[in-house]
């Protein structure tokens, strides 16, 4: 095994090499870097060039500035060889420093989009695997396809016009128009009646009533400028923790496991009081202490999972820990909500809350909250765009994966031994419909890094995407190098953890040793 | 089943899958496939509405010499009419004098998009055909030979997935004007996008020369490239098929966004991506200019994407297990293999949206 990953790291190691070499001389040979300053009509028009020479090393052939690249290049893998140097960019900054900067923002930018687009699209890759040849199956794999040929510039820029402008617009006034409450009623309608399969008579039934409840709803948030200032309110959290404890446990233990039900609903219970001992608490505190209460709830919800106990113990905590951990977001989100009129109606926002580009807003101070609603309200629709396009390939893959294993001969067996679907589908099937998805998934966290160059340039984000596509277009050879050894390097680590995960998850496959 | 289309899910460790051989006794692997396509509803509509589209944009504004039978070029800039807004109407139909406006200058929306609709296309086809012949070759002699060519031609092909789409894109951006502008665009992303290709067909010729037909043909006389050509490729015709497809549907959208960034298709030429991303400051005087290039990018894309789950379907035995539940038949089904075709063939493509970086 460890002789496996040593050859395969040597070997990623020449294929670095050699990658970056052919990068560079792409990149040296895409134009002139002096073309801006030879075409201008400046006085100081020899010296510039001079200067600029010689920062960039432009006197020497491309194929031997790699190698002078190259040595500083060295210095930031191999330990004491000094201080790291990728060069500078056009500008003379360090090209470090304006990676150090870029990565957090592309981090920032992605992981969330990336883990939301992996959840959902598993989670409705298995459900329409479940239901295969279903309604819901047709529509989903429709829209899916639809989703994965939508170029993102296009989506993005539409999302703008109507995510943004439109909302913004609709926020001063915050009143919906009978029309739209009809519309989006009969939408939410028709969405559950194909969610919620059955006879024509259960699907009709299904439909009025959640039409009937969306147009009660909308006319609700309508009536009371809802969007204005919004909150949730302990009603609204409890209703919900009480269907996060029902689900959870059908999830985790089924419904005849009554402990492990009451152990949820407990759970609700703490967490309703926590709402009102938390709200005078709540405003004064950062992320750090946030992150302290979420890890003392869900030791909250272990003990109680632990005492209420039951045939099963882990099932009890497992279902108290997954509602504890959705009534705390709740929680917190309800406490966003209640800064919301706040943030908007600051003067540096002035009641146009979702912005079409950057990532936050200049200048801008006020507490955690506020800062937090900023950096939300600009990653949403970046985030929005690249869930819609990544959800597809998710959800194809998945429901593959899924199909595959629900045919295999040990779900049968589990059948035949008398388990309860909901066991063979959570315990057996699905746990092994995951271990190909592993593999995907490795590879674009691993291409996570590298950005996404075109929503990066549609929203103006400026992470790694954009400092690769400015120095693309600018013919700035260092900034490139850097973005392209940095994502060379999580691409090659990420493809090696990729197939130690396969064999590790999968015995039947063995790592050539 | 025969050998032919069996052979095709047990790419790597996976035991081959025997197959109840009554249920398609007689008819030749093309016509099983061209039987399953067309059950296929989505791929049917699908291959229909892309011969419309590309009947549409090669008869209205004729292709190269050759005139169609719109009246304007989409080098022309008429007088603007009514600012320029699309005169198509629906009920009753009529096409009026721009159908899909005008853009600042004047010149016609339609033609324009007609004549991005071919460009686009074609670069779709180019790349597609060298991509797959790059990646087949590559993919052929790896799988075929082993040993060394493999371990070189593999560590070339993990090099060429490192190297960023986008650089490429871009060195053939500054210099296309000279060297025959779209073509060699088309032909240079061909050359960067072989790679998922060569990886899918490595492994189904890993397993396919195994085979007892390889060791007969080699018993009788055949030479190397005979049996790789001959017996070997059109046993794994089925993954090449749909891999193409989707790497079809992949390009024109990474032809768009490269366009979109300024780094793919140069002025004088016109492409879709080209369009929206002349036209998306304009989007809320002119939305129009925004509206028609997007929506042929995605009915063009989306009837690929389907003609593309048609031929996996249609290629794919495992597929039918999941019908054949309905019969109780047999529903023995191979272990899930590192690499299997359908998978990889999905995976491949998932990075199709955003171009550029591995």
């Amino acid at each position: 095994m460890l002789s496996y990953i040593v050859r395969r790291l040597v070997a990623s190691l020449f294929i670095l090499l050699g990658a970056s070499f052919i990068v560079y001389l792409l990149i040296a040979y895409s134009g002139d870097p002096l073309a801006e300053i030879r075409s201008s009509n400046s006085p100081s028009k020899d010296q510039q060039i001079a200067t600029r020479t010689a920062m960039l090393d432009l006197d020497v052939p491309p194929v031997l500035r790699y190698f002078v690249w190259l040595g500083g290049a060295v210095k930031c893998v191999v330990p004491f060889a000094g201080q790291c140097d990728l060069g500078v960019t056009l500008q003379n900054q360090p090209v470090t420093a304006a990676l150090s900067t870029a990565i957090p923002a592309t981090l920032q930018l992605l992981t969330a989009a990336t883990l939301l687009a992996i959840i959902f699209g598993v989670a409705i890759g298995v459900v329409t695997a479940l239901r295969q040849y279903s309604t819901l199956d047709y529509a989903v794999t429709f829209i899916s396809f639809l989703f994965f040929s939508l170029p993102v510039f296009w989506v993005a820029v539409l999302l703008k016009e109507y995510g943004a402008i439109g909302f913004n617009n609709f926020l001063a006034s915050a009143t919906i128009p009978p029309g739209v409450i009809v519309v989006l009623s009969l939408l939410s309608g028709l969405v559950w009646a194909v969610v919620i399969s059955g006879t024509w008579r259960r699907r009709s039934i299904t439909f009025a009533t959640a039409a009937a409840a969306t147009a009660l709803v909308l006319i609700f948030l309508s009536a009371t400028k809802w969007f204005q200032t919004p909150s949730l309110g302990p009603v609204v959290i409890a209703v919900t923790g009480v269907a996060m404890a029902y689900g959870s446990t059908v999830l985790f233990a089924g419904l005849r496991n009554r402990r492990a039900l009451y152990s949820a609903l407990i759970c609700v219970g703490v967490g309703v009081i926590a709402y009102f001992v938390l709200q005078p608490l709540l405003p004064d505190m950062g992320f750090w202490a946030l992150v302290g209460l979420l890890v003392v709830a869900l030791a909250i919800a272990w003990a109680i999972g632990h005492f209420m106990g039951g045939y099963d113990r882990s099932q009890s905590i497992r279902s108290a820990m997954l509602t504890t951990f959705g009534v705390s977001l709740l929680i917190v989100i309800d406490q966003f909500m209640q800064n919301w009129q706040a943030y908007s109606q600051n003067p540096l926002v002035r009641g146009r809350p979702i912005p079409t580009i950057g990532s936050k807003i200049p200048g801008l101070d006020g507490d955690f909250w506020i800062t937090g609603l900023d950096t939300m309200t600009h990653l949403i629709l970046p985030t929005i765009s690249i869930i819609l396009i990544s959800l597809a390939s998710y959800t194809r893959y998945s429901r593959a994966s899924m199909l595959e294993v629900m045919g295999q001969d040990y779900v049968r067996t589990a059948r035949a031994k008398g388990l309860s679907e909901r066991v063979v589908v959570t315990r057996h099937a699905f746990r092994n419909a995951l271990i190909p998805l592993a593999t995907i998934v490795a590879f674009d966290i691993g291409g996570m890094i590298g950005g996404a160059v075109i929503t990066e340039n549609v929203f103006s984000f400026q992470g790694m995407g954009q400092l690769f596509l400015t120095g693309i277009k600018n013919i700035d050879p260092n900034p490139v190098m850097g973005v392209a050894i940095v994502t060379g390097i999580t691409a090659v680590v990420f493809n090696l953890l990729a197939d130690l995960a396969y064999s590790a998850l999968d015995p039947r496959v063995r790592v050539k040793a | 089943m025969t050998s032919p289309l069996s052979n095709m899910d047990e790419v790597s460790p996976a035991p081959a899958t025997p197959e109840p051989e009554d249920q398609i006794r007689g008819l030749s692997q093309g016509r099983i496939v061209f039987k399953r396509f067309m059950d296929h509803r989505g791929a049917v509509v699908g291959i229909i509405v892309f011969l419309l589209v590309l009947i549409l944009a090669v008869s209205s504004i004729g292709l190269g010499p050759i005139p169609g039978w719109w009246k304007y070029s989409y080098k022309d800039t008429p007088d603007i009419m009514n600012g320029g807004h699309p005169t198509l109407q629906w009920l009753p139909f009529h096409l009026g004098e721009h159908p899909f406006g005008q853009d600042r200058v004047g010149r016609d929306m339609f033609a324009m998009t007609m004549r991005g609709a071919q460009i686009s296309i074609m670069i779709m086809i180019i790349v597609g055909v060298v991509a797959a012949a790059v990646g087949i070759l590559i993919g052929a002699c790896s799988g075929f030979f082993r040993g060394k060519t493999e371990a070189i031609l593999m560590r070339f092909t993990d090099m060429i997935i490192i190297i960023p789409s986008l650089i490429a894109a871009a060195v053939i951006a500054k210099s296309s004007q000279q060297l025959g502008g779209v073509w060699f665009l088309a032909v240079f992303l061909g050359l960067v996008s072989w790679t998922g290709m060569a990886r899918l067909v490595r492994g189904d010729f890993l397993t396919l020369r195994e085979r007892e037909f390889v060791d007969a043909a080699r018993l009788a006389g055949a030479s190397n490239r005979r049996i790789i050509f001959k017996h070997i490729l059109p046993n794994a015709i089925g993954v090449i098929t749909v891999n193409t497809t989707l790497l079809m549907s992949s390009a024109i959208l990474t032809e768009t966004a490269l366009s979109y960034v300024g780094l793919g298709v140069q002025p004088p030429d016109i492409s879709l991506g080209k369009l929206i991303s002349d036209n998306q400051a304009a989007f809320s005087t002119r939305p129009w200019l925004f509206w028609w290039p997007g929506l042929f990018i995605v009915i063009i894309c989306l009837c690929v994407n389907f003609i593309g789950d048609g031929l996996r379907d249609a290629f794919d035995p495992r597929q039918k297990k999941f019908r054949l539940k309905k019969d109780k038949g047999d529903q023995r089904v191979a272990p899930a293999p590192l690499e299997s075709p359908v998978d990889d063939a999905l995976h491949g493509s998932s990075g199709a949206t955003e171009p550029g970086l591995p």
